[in-house]
């Protein structure tokens, strides 16, 4: 007797957990790819998959085996030539007859690396494991500025605008049934007591007594229309309830300093990072915008394209950057709806008098209404004035921070060290 | 010659319907050679899915571990870069047997799988003794869904690299955890559930016990009596730990079971894979043969099998780029041909060598070979000389202290007893495997455990392993843990595993 199954339409990914063990054992190695595909890759693949390799020689599962050594007698087929009591010179290490034993273990192919792929999905997990966003909890319990109303529901009373008509019907007509019922049973029962005496001879009839019913019939039907047809207590009214909504969505400022000493090898650097950033972001809201603005004497809000690739030369003034944020912030995004992130990537070189505005601006207007707040210094040389300037604000605010990156190598470790898991 | 009938199918498209007539005819084919299978369930999968089956090393439910993931990973590559084809077929020793078939075969594919899996495995696993006697075919897939919920449990409650390191510990020693001359007790999902409580109380108990007597021993007045434990060398590892170990909590234990009871039921499939596989082929070739002569079957169906056929038995040669040792499949399929070649017609050497089946009804003589032997024993049985010469077996020495390797025997008259001997000694697993046993505890002092090996051949243990293997046992131990390797009566070798370095010793030896 046979049964057959079709299984086909079953689940297909049962190993999926075990994958995952087994990534969560390697996650050392993983990792490693992926920090060095970050700083590898081109630009517009950075969140593709990965392959990685993994030495063979950690893989392995230990048990007992036979070492090289000692006597052993193999069978083999094939023969063509040999005869009894032939000798043959020992094979060179790992080839030849010698090596076609019958159990010869797994881990001697040859092979030393075990290499892999890893989805986008998990990539991304890897690169962005144990980082979080700075500040997001604190916003979320603060910015209950913003509500939402939801339905919770029917209730008693309520202002004329909620009432709700089919529940309140439902209840009158209910509440019309329930006090209505003795009376109307009763008037059932006289009048099948009228109908009978009626269908009587005239001369046995009890007249008095279909008198009386016909008295008690009138009665209890006023009665039932007394009972009123909707009554204040049957009104329903919808009930809703304020939620706070915590904000979920982001907007993210990249500030780029374009000035005639920033080089295109710096550009880029700011730009892998400001990726890494918006990947980051992305991650975690529902919805992000993107603000680019870039500045050399005057600021300019642009597209993505113009962003990274047109060149401009001039002086620096970073204030008029962080100007040109504080605007469109007061104008489209108001702290109340918007989670703001700000970056900010320049060679450090500003106009010298312009340094303390850019502090006096970022305290007063832009830190307060701002989630988090980074700066990127590009550059192999000492720090000036700007630098100097930020680092009193980073000595009183949690939420700001500042990095230097000199080289594109550093750029995925500065960007670990920004948003770091900080114990709470 | 039985009447010609219309072929069942004459397209590659397979369908359940014609699945089902093939399997009603082979099955009917089947009874008539006296197969004795257990019902079957026939799984259609899809390719996917194979690769899942492929990496939970052939159980239907299995318990999460990274090493099947590492399968799978590796599966799942090799088999997108095309480098390797998935197996036809899966068949699982239950009951109901099941069998997966590939959603990509074609129908002549599935008809072989099904010969091949759902009869030829099948009756394999119902009538070999060693299958008889070690696993319980109706309650395997009750006792892996024990397994699973129990080990899951375990990670809920102790987590998972707890759980993990375990297995890994236990995995190290999985071929040491099998009885190979006791019959277990059978295992039953229900009661196992049931008992597994009492049992972690009992354990407990019993480990505490073994400690106690520590203090009392220490009595200088009377002479020092050795005191050995265990009394006998076990050779059941895992099963001592589980019984013996002192630091391990009860649900350590039952892990420690779970894992030895698996290596337990896979034991008999390690001890028969020419045997079974042997079996397996004979008997898709055989019935599909017969669905051919009876009609049932056309041109095109027993070409397009003969093909997969011939390529499944192909034995290359010691010199081919693509020998990898004896093919199973090969071996056992022509030795299974040649019992019934020997039975139907037996030349005047067959009758010198086997007097007892010469000429005897090949059916009958088959079923004895399948129900009664183990490959081993069945190479040494009925590898006929015949054979020997079709594969022009030889035999190699390899032996450190000479300089060349030696031919020590051809397929020639002087040759095929020491062929047979040699060949059937390759596929003995206690030859194969490291002879190691549990030698010592010394409860009287530092509660360390001491194995044995006993050198065959003068063979040594590999190095790295062994060190890996001792401290996942030093592990499961929870003391300190020594290997003694002995060389003809003398330590040749000695490995100590402490809680923070391992060393191997190796005493100056003259030769």
């Amino acid at each position: 007797m046979s049964y057959i199954v079709d299984r086909r339409l079953n689940g297909k990914n049962k190993s999926t957990v075990n994958r995952q063990r087994f990534l969560r054992r390697y996650r050392k190695d993983i990792k490693k790819a992926v920090d060095d595909a970050v700083t590898k890759r081109s630009i517009t693949d950075i969140d593709s998959g990965e392959s990685v390799s993994i030495p063979k020689k950690d893989l392995s599962e230990p048990a007992f085996h036979h070492g090289k050594g000692g006597i052993r007698d193999m069978i083999h087929p094939g023969n063509k030539e040999f005869a009894q009591g032939d000798k043959i010179p020992r094979p060179q290490e790992g080839s030849g007859s010698g090596g076609g034993e019958g159990d010869a273990s797994d881990s001697g192919e040859g092979i030393d690396e075990f290499v892999f792929q890893i989805s986008q999905d998990e990539f991304l997990e890897f690169l962005f494991d144990g980082l979080e966003l700075p500040n997001l909890v604190k916003r979320q319990l603060q910015g209950t500025e913003s509500f939402k109303y939801v339905r919770a529901g029917i209730i008693n009373d309520g202002n004329p605008t909620k009432l709700n008509i089919v529940r309140s019907m439902r209840q009158a007509t209910s509440r019309r049934i329930a006090l209505t019922a003795p009376s109307r049973r009763k008037i059932k029962e006289y009048l099948e007591e009228i109908a009978e005496l009626e269908s009587l001879e005239e001369a046995l009839r009890d007249n008095d007594r279909l008198l009386f019913l016909r008295i008690e019939v009138d009665k209890l039907q006023k009665k039932i229309k007394r009972i009123p047809f909707i009554d204040d207590f049957d009104l329903r009214y919808n009930h809703h309830i304020k939620q706070p909504l915590p904000s979920s969505k982001a907007v993210m400022f990249c500030i780029m300093d374009v000035s005639g000493s920033m080089n295109q090898a710096m550009k880029d650097m700011a730009k892998r990072f400001f990726i890494l950033l918006y990947m980051f972001l992305k991650r975690n809201y529902d919805k992000i915008e993107v603000v680019f603005i870039r500045h050399h004497t005057s600021a300019k809000e642009v597209d993505e394209e113009e962003f990274f690739y047109s060149r401009e030369t001039g002086g620096t003034i970073v204030s008029s950057a962080l100007k040109l944020m504080r605007e469109i912030m007061v104008e489209r995004y108001p702290a109340s709806e918007w989670n703001i992130y700000g970056a900010q990537a320049s060679d450090g070189d500003n106009w010298n008098d312009d340094s303390p505005s850019c502090k006096k601006i970022l305290v007063e207007d832009i830190l307060p209404q701002c989630q988090y707040f980074s700066y990127i210094e590009i550059t192999p040389r000492r720090h000036q004035a700007l630098w100097r300037e930020y680092e009193t604000i980073m000595e009183s605010l949690d939420y700001f921070s500042m990095q230097q990156i000199s080289d594109p190598s550093d750029i995925y470790p500065v960007f670990r060290e920004l948003f770091q898991k900080k114990p709470a | 010659m039985t009447k010609k009938r219309k072929p069942i199918s004459t397209e590659s498209e397979w369908t359940f319907d014609l699945i089902q007539e093939y399997d009603h005819e082979i099955g009917r084919i089947a009874e008539s050679f006296r197969l004795d299978t257990y019902p079957n369930q026939i799984e259609i999968i899809t390719a996917e899915q194979m690769l899942d089956a492929y990496s939970s090393v052939g159980m239907p439910v299995g318990y999460n571990h990274w090493t099947y993931g590492k399968h799978f990973v590796s599966n799942e590559q090799k088999y997108k870069r095309g480098h390797m084809g998935l197996a036809y077929e899966i068949v699982i020793n239950s009951d109901p047997c099941i069998a997966y078939l590939m959603e990509e075969n074609t129908m002549t594919m599935q008809a072989l799988v099904i010969a091949h899996a759902c009869y030829g495995h099948n009756s394999f696993f119902k009538g070999n003794y060693l299958f008889k006697t070690w696993t319980d075919a109706s309650s395997i897939i009750d006792y892996l869904v024990f397994a699973k919920n129990y080990i899951t449990h375990c990670e809920e409650r102790y987590g998972i690299d707890e759980v993990e390191n375990l297995l890994d510990s236990c995995h190290a020693l999985m071929n040491y955890g099998v009885d190979r001359y006791k019959r277990p007790y059978p295992i039953s999902a229900a009661e196992e559930k049931q008992r597994q409580k009492e049992r972690e109380e009992y354990l407990q108990k019993q480990v505490n016990e073994l400690w106690h007597t520590i203090p009392k021993m220490i009595d200088k007045d009377e002479p020092e009596k050795e005191i050995h434990f265990p009394g006998e060398p076990q050779e059941n590892i895992l099963y001592f730990i589980e019984k013996n170990a002192p630091l391990l909590e009860p649900w350590q234990r039952e892990i420690v079971r779970i894992v030895r009871k698996i290596a337990q039921y896979f034991y008999p499939q390690r001890q028969t894979q020419v045997m079974n596989e042997g079996w397996a082929t004979f008997w898709h070739y055989t019935l599909l043969n017969q669905l051919y002569d009876e009609g049932l079957a056309n041109d095109g169906f027993i070409m397009e099998f003969l093909q997969s056929h011939t390529s499944v038995v192909y034995q290359p040669p010691f010199d081919s780029p693509y020998y990898s040792g004896i093919n199973p499949y090969a071996l056992g399929f022509n030795m299974m041909r040649d019992i019934r070649r020997i039975c139907e017609s037996p030349t005047a050497e067959d009758k010198k060598w086997f007097p007892d089946i010469a000429g005897s009804d090949w059916l009958t003589t088959l079923h004895f070979a399948m129900a009664n032997f183990k490959d081993e024993s069945y190479i040494q049985q009925f590898l006929s000389p015949k054979m020997i010469r079709e594969f022009k077996l030889f035999s190699i020495l390899d032996d450190d202290h000479k300089k060349d390797l030696e031919v020590t025997a051809i397929h020639d008259d002087h040759g095929y007893q020491v062929v047979r001997e040699k060949l059937s000694q390759q596929y003995n697993l206690s030859m194969n495997e490291p002879n190691i046993q549990v030698y010592n505890v010394d409860v009287r002092g530092d509660r360390s455990l001491t194995l044995r090996h006993v050198q065959h051949n003068r063979r040594p243990l590999e190095k790295d392993n062994t060190i890996d293997v001792l401290k996942h046992l030093r592990n499961l131990w929870g003391f300190d843990v020594h290997l003694e390797s002995h060389q003809q009566g003398e330590v040749s070798e000695t490995y100590h595993c402490t809680e923070d370095k391992i060393n191997l010793d190796t005493p100056e030896t003259d030769s």
